[in-house]
């Protein structure tokens, strides 16, 4: 029991380094909420009922810019595809688990809590109380994300709208690529992406973020069929 | 209508998330769908950065006279040296202000 609970603290305490962009981000979120007329309720709804960061900025961004359902919802779901990746790297540990605990362990997964247990989890394969590393890390980031949201919310409203805080929400895109902005595959891709959402811009639905994903995804398979060709 | 949308985006979300965890083996993710998985992020966030920064607010290019630009400069070169999220945010904000407020 205690080395369960020993797990968990040990997954909280790993991801509180990973948390400090997290807070800056959540009250982001929650003042552009409140800046595009959102108003408390729904902006907080997308914290709880998403759970994603980016996907959420992306879908109150484009809700306000008065694109249909149809891009709103295939934008969250190219966005957030990258989850694909992190379950497919996950299912191997978590292969033993009753079907409850994947229900329950799959809200909690985040680029945080993955990027830290991922590490743990390989590390500690034979452990068969793993998954509380998951666990604690999982909940430590959503805890801290619904307060930072809240935070946000209440700033929000006092706030004034002269700041033009609404240019965040590039600034934040911008702030999760640093990685890789030295890689000159990623850089084209980002290029490719950015030049077709302009061109495109005039296109119906606000569309023109979804086919500029598409088309710079297309572009980035390419360059890894290139690469394994070499 | 907004409520269904954050509904069905945090079902999309969810689903994404529990797929591979639990229903999907994973053998049917290939090497190479992983690889371009790692690109998402830089497919996408510049679809959002591109037109914020270069658009003025009725879709036309806004190339000169556009703090945004100045100021997006700041942010990426500050990104480049750091690597630092909040540093990156704030160096962008900070300067777009120092724009609009002192000029």
């Amino acid at each position: 029991m205690s080395s369960k609970i020993n797990i968990f603290t040990k997954g909280s305490l790993d991801i509180t380094p990973l948390l400090i962009p997290v807070i800056p981000f959540g009250i982001i979120l929650g003042v552009i909420g409140m800046e595009l007329g959102f108003g408390p309720y729904v902006t907080y709804g997308t914290s709880l009922i998403m759970f994603t960061g980016s996907a959420q900025i992306v879908l109150i961004q484009l809700m306000s810019a008065g694109a249909s359902t149809f891009v709103s919802l295939t934008s969250v779901a190219v966005v957030n595809s990258r989850h694909l990746l992190y379950g497919a790297v996950l299912s191997e540990y978590l292969d033993k688990l009753s079907l409850i605990w994947k229900i329950f362990l799959s809200y909690f997964t985040s680029d945080q809590s993955f990027a830290v247990s991922y590490k743990y989890l390989k590390l500690n394969k034979s452990n068969i109380n793993s998954h509380y590393y998951l666990l604690g890390s999982g909940f430590t980031l959503w805890l801290i994300w619904q307060i930072s949201t809240i935070t946000g919310i209440l700033l929000g409203s006092i706030i004034p709208e002269e700041l033009g805080l609404s240019f965040a929400i590039p600034l934040t895109f911008i702030s999760l690529l640093v990685q890789e902005f030295r890689k000159l595959d990623h850089v084209i891709v980002m290029i490719v992406s950015g030049m077709i959402a302009i061109f495109a811009y005039n296109i119906p639905f606000k569309a023109n973020i979804i086919v500029a994903s598409v088309s710079a995804l297309i572009v980035a398979a390419i360059i890894t069929k290139f690469r394994s060709i070499k | 209508m907004i409520w269904t949308t954050v509904i069905f985006s945090g079902l999309i979300t969810y689903l994404l998330r529990f797929s591979m965890i639990a229903l999907i083996k994973r053998e049917m993710l290939t090497e190479k769908t992983k690889i371009v998985l790692s690109y998402v992020p830089s497919a996408v966030f510049p679809a959002i950065i591109f037109p914020a920064v270069f658009l003025d607010a009725n879709g036309y290019l806004l190339l000169i006279d556009n703090p945004k630009i100045l100021a997006t400069g700041v942010a990426v070169l500050v990104g480049l040296i750091s690597k630092n999220l909040v540093l990156t945010i704030f160096s962008g904000l900070i300067s777009y202000w120092i724009i609009i407020f002192a000029f």
